[in-house]
């Protein structure tokens, strides 16, 4: 029998850097800072605020990522939700990124949980993100001759 | 791997058998004869386009009486939309940038 459907994808990406939590913490929360490492954001560190992440439009992709503002907790926890209409895409998903000071630093922890576009509760974005991968597919295929 | 991406492409590369394959993903189990309502082709057309989406893995077939029913499989399509390394290769390169940033940024 096919598998259950309540699976999550889960992403982790971790990094030991040589500066304190403070430091990268502005990094992560002033808007013209962000611009420098992620992309273009109209971010505030305010729980519930909803902002975009803008990079280049790219074929079949606007190039925007809706977010809204789940934890923020000074120097140590930021998380938020992360929806791209990119082709695979049509997977919702949760950034949660974490500071633990090190005696040479930080340890920097990227968490990005989403849901498999199967899932019954992401019926919508599926839809949304099938209309989108057939699309680039179809792109593919036509660059592919 | 890359004959894996060969035959999903090459089966979903046809406009009438990606929609056949579309409508089961979204309506899910559907008999020949359903499909055939909306596919705009004949039922032995639709039949044999099933046969191909089948042979890649990409829907599954179970009979009951007289009718066959098909249901999409999602997981077919899992080497096209690996999502996870496409996001572990677009972190690990802004944590770069993002060191970068933090070794010109004043104190």
């Amino acid at each position: 029998m096919s598998e259950p459907v309540t699976e999550t994808l889960s992403v982790v990406v971790e990094r030991e850097i040589p500066f304190p939590p403070e430091k990268i913490w502005r990094a992560l929360t002033q808007p013209h800072l962000i611009q420098e490492w992620l992309m273009k954001n109209d971010f505030q560190p305010v729980v519930g605020h909803q902002f975009k992440l803008r990079t280049d439009p790219q074929p079949n992709w606007n190039g925007i990522i809706d977010c809204e503002v789940l934890t923020v907790e000074p120097n140590r926890k930021l998380s938020y939700t992360w929806v791209s209409g990119e082709a695979a895409l049509a997977i919702k998903s949760v950034v949660t990124l974490s500071l633990t000071p090190t005696s040479t630093g930080t340890f920097l922890r990227m968490e990005q949980t989403g849901f498999r576009p199967d899932q019954p509760q992401n019926y919508q974005g599926a839809k949304y993100g099938w209309q989108h991968f057939f699309a680039t597919l179809e792109q593919v295929v036509a660059r592919a001759d | 791997m890359p004959d894996t991406h060969d035959v999903l492409f090459r089966t979903l590369a046809d406009p009438t058998r990606r929609a056949i394959f579309e409508r089961l993903c979204r309506e899910g189990e559907q008999t020949v004869r359903a499909l055939t309502v909306h596919a705009g082709v004949s039922q032995p057309a639709v039949s044999k386009h099933l046969g191909v989406l089948k042979q890649a893995g990409l829907v599954r077939d179970r009979h009951e009486g007289r009718q066959t029913h098909y249901r999409a499989q999602h997981r077919a399509l899992a080497p096209l939309l690996d999502w996870t390394s496409h996001m572990v290769g677009f972190w690990q390169s802004r944590f770069d940038h993002l060191e970068d940033l933090l070794k010109r940024m004043d104190q």
